[in-house]
């Protein structure tokens, strides 16, 4: 798989459709991917790192304790379909984690995670899903800021 | 211990039952139903769900069994008949027959499950009205139905007619889908063994169902099943008893062959 300079521009057309319920459905942020990573904050800002612990184990929203095992020790039961995310700031740059959340796909066309901050090439998504992502850009942000912190 | 003696206690204080069918095999103490590489969920199950399966008088799947029995020589429908007028003792009649459904149709030329057979015998041959997907009374003879293969190897054919719903089975099986872009595969086949934060995933196998879930608290069908892990990943599901769910059913089935029919299993 090829990861250097995708453009995702014409994303956000197909966005369009869908967008009838509302809430979650806006535009998607244009993003590049380069060197296996994406550089640029999705919200052009910082994200909270206390916020993006909370949106992490959060079930509704990254529900990443499903598959990873992480240092929130307050939580029971942790998965391990992915690997251990105890020292995950250290292995990657902020950047490479940020493409790992928006669409780990990119990096290994196979792997069980899903694409936290995309929409297109889905199949029977529900109804009340459609054109939506799983986490927002800032959501995304929130998150990236608390696994750089995971050393 | 054993389903008749279960079922006389359980049924003793609840309504007065005339016959008890002689059923299949009981469960036994060291229970085992793996085959190959192949290990039934039973095996993924903690020891207090497994023990809840091993005792037919505690597994609560036999209320809904107790009532299939019950509707088994119940006449009803426009011809005036019972499941009995035409198969007499299912001890004898049903054993083994569980264990290979889906499977083709010969009058319809169409898959159908045992659920389908059920309700195309209420339909065609008693003419009465099918069953609702579900309901206690589909799920009561479904599972009495199944239980008189218990112990038996699953064995459903994916020869001649039943090939291309098979192949649409398999490919409804490793397709991605849903907003979480998972397949069937990539969670029991991929990733079995491994733990989705509180769930241990098994390979799916469908040898136990009707099961009763703890979580449902009360028997459920495959497709039941299939809705919910179709949901678990926000994909959209399909009708229980749709065409899309009888084929993944054989596939899934066809994968689970070998297996020793386990129904009603108890499960989380
Ligand atoms: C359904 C399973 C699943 C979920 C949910 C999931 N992941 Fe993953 N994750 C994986 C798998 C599997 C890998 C291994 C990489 C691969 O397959 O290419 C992985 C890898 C990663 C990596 C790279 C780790 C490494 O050491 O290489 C990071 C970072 C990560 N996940 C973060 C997250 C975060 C944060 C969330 C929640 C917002 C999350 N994951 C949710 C399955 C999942
Ligand atoms: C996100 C992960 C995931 C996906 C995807 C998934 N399942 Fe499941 N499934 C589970 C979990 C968790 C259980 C309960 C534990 C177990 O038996 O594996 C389960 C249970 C089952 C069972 C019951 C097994 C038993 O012994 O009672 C069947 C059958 C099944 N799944 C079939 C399917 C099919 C068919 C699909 C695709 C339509 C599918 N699953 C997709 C997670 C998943």
């Amino acid at each position: 798989m090829r990861n250097s300079a995708l453009t995702f521009g014409l994303i956000v057309c197909v966005l369009l459709v869908g967008s009838l319920t509302g809430a979650g459905a806006a535009e998607l942020v244009k993003y590049t991917v380069k060197d296996g990573a994406i550089a640029q904050s999705l919200t052009g800002k910082k994200g909270n790192p206390a916020k993006g612990r909370k949106a992490a184990i959060h079930r509704k929203k990254g529900n990443c304790l499903a598959c990873h095992k992480m240092p929130v020790p307050e939580q029971l039961f942790h998965g391990n379909v992915g690997p251990d995310l105890a020292k995950v700031g250290e292995r990657y740059s902020e950047g490479e984690l940020r493409l790992r959340l928006v669409n780990s796909k990119a990096i290994n066309e196979d792997t069980t995670m899903p694409a936290f901050y995309r929409t297109a090439g889905l199949h029977r998504v529900m109804k009340q899903w459609k054109g939506k992502t799983i986490l927002s850009a800032s959501e995304v942000e929130d998150i990236v800021a608390y696994l750089v912190t995971l050393r | 211990m054993t389903y008749k003696s279960a079922a006389a206690y359980v049924v003793g204080g609840l309504v007065a039952l005339g016959m008890l069918a002689s059923a299949s095999a009981p469960m036994a103490e060291g229970y085992e139903n793996m085959v190959g590489d192949k290990k039934s969920g039973y095996h993924y199950s903690t020891p207090a769900t497994q023990s809840i399966q091993d005792d037919d008088f505690n597994n609560p799947s036999f209320l809904w069994v107790d009532q299939g029995e019950q509707l088994w020589s119940k006449v009803d429908g426009k011809a005036g008949k019972s499941c009995a007028t035409c198969h007499d003792a299912a001890a004898k009649s049903m054993k083994g027959v569980g264990a290979t459904y889906p499977k083709i149709d010969a009058k319809s030329g169409k898959l159908i499950n045992i659920e389908q057979r059920i309700n195309s015998c209420r339909k065609n041959n008693m003419q009465a009205k099918p069953w609702k997907w579900e309901s206690n009374q589909l799920l009561g003879m479904t599972a009495f139905v199944k239980l008189q293969s218990r112990g038996m190897p699953v064995n459903v054919s994916i020869d001649g007619a039943a090939k291309p719903y098979y192949e649409k089975g398999k490919n409804f099986y490793n397709q991605r889908r849903g907003m979480l872009d998972m397949s069937c595969s990539g969670c029991h086949v991929e990733n079995a063994g491994k733990m989705v934060r509180a769930d241990l995933l098994s390979n799916g196998f469908s040898n136990g169902f009707p099961t009763y879930r703890l979580k449902w608290q009360k028997l459920g069908s495959l497709h039941r099943r299939f809705r919910g892990c179709n949901k678990n990943i926000r994909a959209q599901p399909y009708k229980a008893g749709s065409d899309e769910y009888t084929a993944l059913e054989l596939f899934v089935t066809h994968r689970s062959n070998g297996l020793k029919v386990e129904s009603p299993s108890v499960r989380r």
